[in-house]
């Protein structure tokens, strides 16, 4: 008995040790894409998986994180990878890049737009400004009221955000410093362009966080955008901060009367990228010359995020041109990923103390 | 014994080896699977919190220069050049950025410093960075001159360091003043007594509820206790997150309950009820008072009838019979759930972020915070390993006072 258990054993294990060999092998002709999910992710699989998966015979497996590097250090340092394809913020982007989680992506692999621009020159600057990365969208945080849960006064500016007695009501935030001080600051007077200069200052710090007192008690915390709309409908909350195209979707899809205040929105850029060591880099680089070609990046207006190519304009969708961030940068700042490198730990814990208070 | 020959005592000795063996061989699947993921990670969390050898590693030449450096002045030209030199074969193979979020950590701000200057430097060639490389630094941004930088630098070289468990502790240390408490920021001690006073409270309640449930249960019949019991399971079934969103939905704003209390004129304004600590208390004592009733339930389910009705017999009035033989019984099956609910819910964390608002920050998402956003591992592990040395403590202190022997699961 206890002979053919262990063989039984023994032989079960070799089944296994077989079965991750075979998976091993399939693994070549697969690539792991990975990217936010929701709605994007929705756009992304329709405009830049499917078409590629079709075009290549290649089988993309595409999966979902919530940002933040730490699933890329701890890949990298194991050198155990399992993503390949990695869609990063750009406010991380900064970070793994210059660790070296990244590999560099040499823009040669980039064909040129569908015009005939050459890519170099097609690209929006700030798309190929990191070695390690393409951007992808161009995608902003913006606030947005239910025209249900509203009231008579309606939010115009960013300083009503803050303004609890002009808006009453709850107000949902993400929970961190990102933005959110960028926004305290704005509503308190600082010209858009000094906000990053004052927010390094002990000062600005201080006065970030004495606007943000004034509606503490008022803000409901969240941990991922998908929550926002949500809120947003069910009443959760009268003002409700997210990235733009959650909003969007929800408006286009759902017919919800949720209205978008482009005031004082921090825009950023999201970016396809590598991670360093994937076994599979050359099909890597096939996928994101392919995902960022005119065409599918121009399907990223479905859910109201700018393309970075210029000539992925004319083949979008008319209807949504005036809810991309691109047509409000004059409203807007750009999220400064190097002062968030800078101070993303200390602000990150000073956030929490405040938190705490 | 003596009646066996040789030869029989080594087979029966051989016999009950392989007995062993196969007894051992039904464990190993288990044993290693526990090495895997309980004991290998705890290893490396508390090997983490205290090596660190990242910075000795990428500029161990000016780490050593900075050694005969006096901590007055900024360091001399010698051991500026040193670090320019490094600093430049770290930008060549693409490290400094390293270096910066390592620089960063320890001097808030540096890491676009480092960053710009390593572009400086690395421009430099041959003669040039020898000759140059110190004024390149010095002229790159004007933080390098800082004394406390470079003291900031000296510490962080070191391979192995406590000074995550100060910070851990809202502690730091300071060149001419020593340990002092953080000027900057102080929220980790803040947040594991919050901890602490959060599972407390939780587990006080589910004693509370649990225990006459379980006492219901057990003077049933077997088949109807068997019933009530399904219903006491049915909530494992159901995903944590589920039970957590259904939660949202009751406590809201224009949830179930506060529609209700206006519907019935009770109220007329609603309840904040939702993103308090009264909502992450009542999710959490909901979802783990199930740990709580199972062992009571299997304690008392074994305690004969007849002792309290002895009791009563001989003349003790109900309650201090109760208090006398009845509750000592049950002490194994509620110290078992105590510290169940207890050691859960030091570490629960998507439940009282979603529903606890504000006051929903616990140790554990900060640690979180330390592993995704921050990166900063080292501090992470130093957390967690308070945290499990806390636990321990605590459960020392039990041992002491209760007695840990007495622990009855079922």
């Amino acid at each position: 008995m206890a002979r053919s258990l262990s063989t039984g054993i023994s032989a079960f294990a070799l089944a296994a040790a077989m079965g991750l060999a075979s998976l091993g092998a399939h693994a070549e002709e697969s690539l792991t894409v990975v990217s936010w999910g929701g709605s994007y992710g929705a756009a992304q699989k329709n405009h830049m998986i499917d078409p590629f998966q079709k075009d290549t015979g290649v089988k993309v497996l595409f999966e979902d994180y919530s940002g933040g590097v730490a699933e890329m250090k701890a890949q990298v340092e194991s050198g155990n990878i399992q993503w390949d394809v990695v869609d990063v913020e750009v406010i991380d982007l900064e970070r793994a890049c210059s660790e070296g989680l990244l590999e560099t992506i040499p823009h040669d692999i980039l064909p040129a737009g569908a015009d005939g621009t050459p890519a170099e020159k097609d690209f929006i600057p700030d798309a190929l400004s990191n070695e390690c990365a393409i951007g992808n969208i161009v995608w902003s945080v913006v606030y947005a009221y239910n025209e249900k849960t509203i009231g008579n006064t309606k939010a115009t500016s960013i300083a009503d955000f803050f303004d609890t007695a002009k808006i009453p009501g709850k107000r949902a935030m993400r929970k961190r410093p990102q933005v959110n001080m960028e926004w305290a600051l704005m509503a308190d007077g600082v010209a858009p362009k000094d906000v990053y200069e004052v927010l390094a200052t002990p000062e600005g710090q201080e006065r970030a966080f004495k606007k943000l007192d004034t509606i503490k008690k008022d803000i409901v915390w969240f941990d991922s955008w998908s929550q926002a709309p949500q809120l947003l409908n069910d009443g959760g909350a009268v003002l409700v901060q997210s990235a733009n195209g959650r909003f969007y979707d929800s408006i286009r899809k759902e017919g919800k009367p949720f209205v978008i205040v482009w005031d004082g929105h921090v825009y950023d850029l999201d970016a396809w990228a590598v991670l360093k060591g994937s076994p599979k880099k050359d099909l890597a680089f096939k996928f994101i010359a392919y995902a960022t070609q005119s065409k599918p990046l121009a399907g990223m207006s479905d859910v109201a995020y700018g393309p970075t190519r210029k000539s992925s304009t004319p083949m979008m969708d008319p209807a949504a041109a005036p809810h991309l961030p691109t047509a409000h940068l004059d409203k807007g700042i750009r999220a400064g990923s190097e002062f968030w490198a800078d101070y993303g730990e200390s602000l990150g814990e000073k956030f929490n103390e405040w938190l705490l208070k | 014994m003596s009646s066996l020959t040789t030869t029989e005592a080594r087979q029966a000795a051989s016999a009950q080896r392989k007995k062993r063996i196969t007894a051992f061989m039904f464990v190993v699947p288990l044993l290693v699977f526990i090495l895997l993921t309980f004991v290998a990670p705890i290893a490396s969390m508390l090997w983490r919190s205290v090596h660190h050898p990242t910075v000795a590693e990428l500029i161990p030449h000016t780490l050593e220069a900075l050694k005969d450096w006096d901590g007055k002045a900024v360091p001399d030209q010698h051991t500026l050049q040193i670090f320019a030199v490094e600093l430049n074969g770290l930008a060549k193979e693409r490290l400094s950025g390293k270096l910066a979020e390592e620089f960063n950590r320890a001097y808030t701000g540096m890491s676009s410093v480092v960053k710009s200057t390593a572009r400086k430097v690395a421009k430099l060639k041959g003669d040039d960075l020898r000759d140059k490389g110190a004024q390149t630094l010095l002229d790159a941004n004007p933080k390098w001159q800082r004394t406390d930088l470079w003291y900031a630098i000296q510490r962080a070289g070191e391979k192995y360091t406590y000074d995550y468990y100060l910070t851990a502790l809202d502690l730091e240390l300071k060149p001419d003043t020593g340990i002092q408490v953080r000027e900057e920021t102080q929220i980790y001690l803040q947040l594991y007594s919050k901890t602490l006073t959060m599972a407390l409270v939780i587990t006080l309640l589910c004693a509370a509820l649990g225990y006459p449930l379980s006492y219901y249960l057990a003077g049933l019949s077997e088949n109807r206790a068997n019933l009530l019991l399904v219903l006491v399971l049915l909530p494992f079934w159901t995903s944590l997150l589920v039970r957590t969103t259904a939660w949202i939905a009751l406590l809201q704003t224009n949830g179930v309950i506060n529609s209700f209390l206006m519907g019935v004129g009770l109220t007329n304004e609603p309840f904040e009820m939702l993103y308090t600590s009264f909502a992450t208390v009542v999710a959490m004592t909901h979802i783990l008072l199930p740990f709580m009733i199972l062992p009571l339930y299997s304690v008392m389910r074994g305690i004969d009838p007849s002792y309290m009705r002895a009791a009563l017999s001989l003349g003790d009035k109900p309650i201090p019979a109760f208090a006398k033989i009845y509750l000592p019984m049950t002490l194994p099956g509620l110290s078992a759930g105590a510290l169940l609910v207890f050691i859960i819910s030091v570490g629960y964390y998507i439940t009282p972020a979603l529903v606890g608002g504000t006051d929903g920050q616990m140790i554990s998402n900060i640690i979180a915070f330390h592993m995704q956003r921050s990166n900063n591992w080292e501090l992470a592990a130093a957390l967690g390993s308070l945290l499990l040395a806390l636990i321990l403590l605590l459960y020392w202190l039990y041992d002491r006072f209760v007695g840990a022997s007495n622990i009855k699961l079922g």
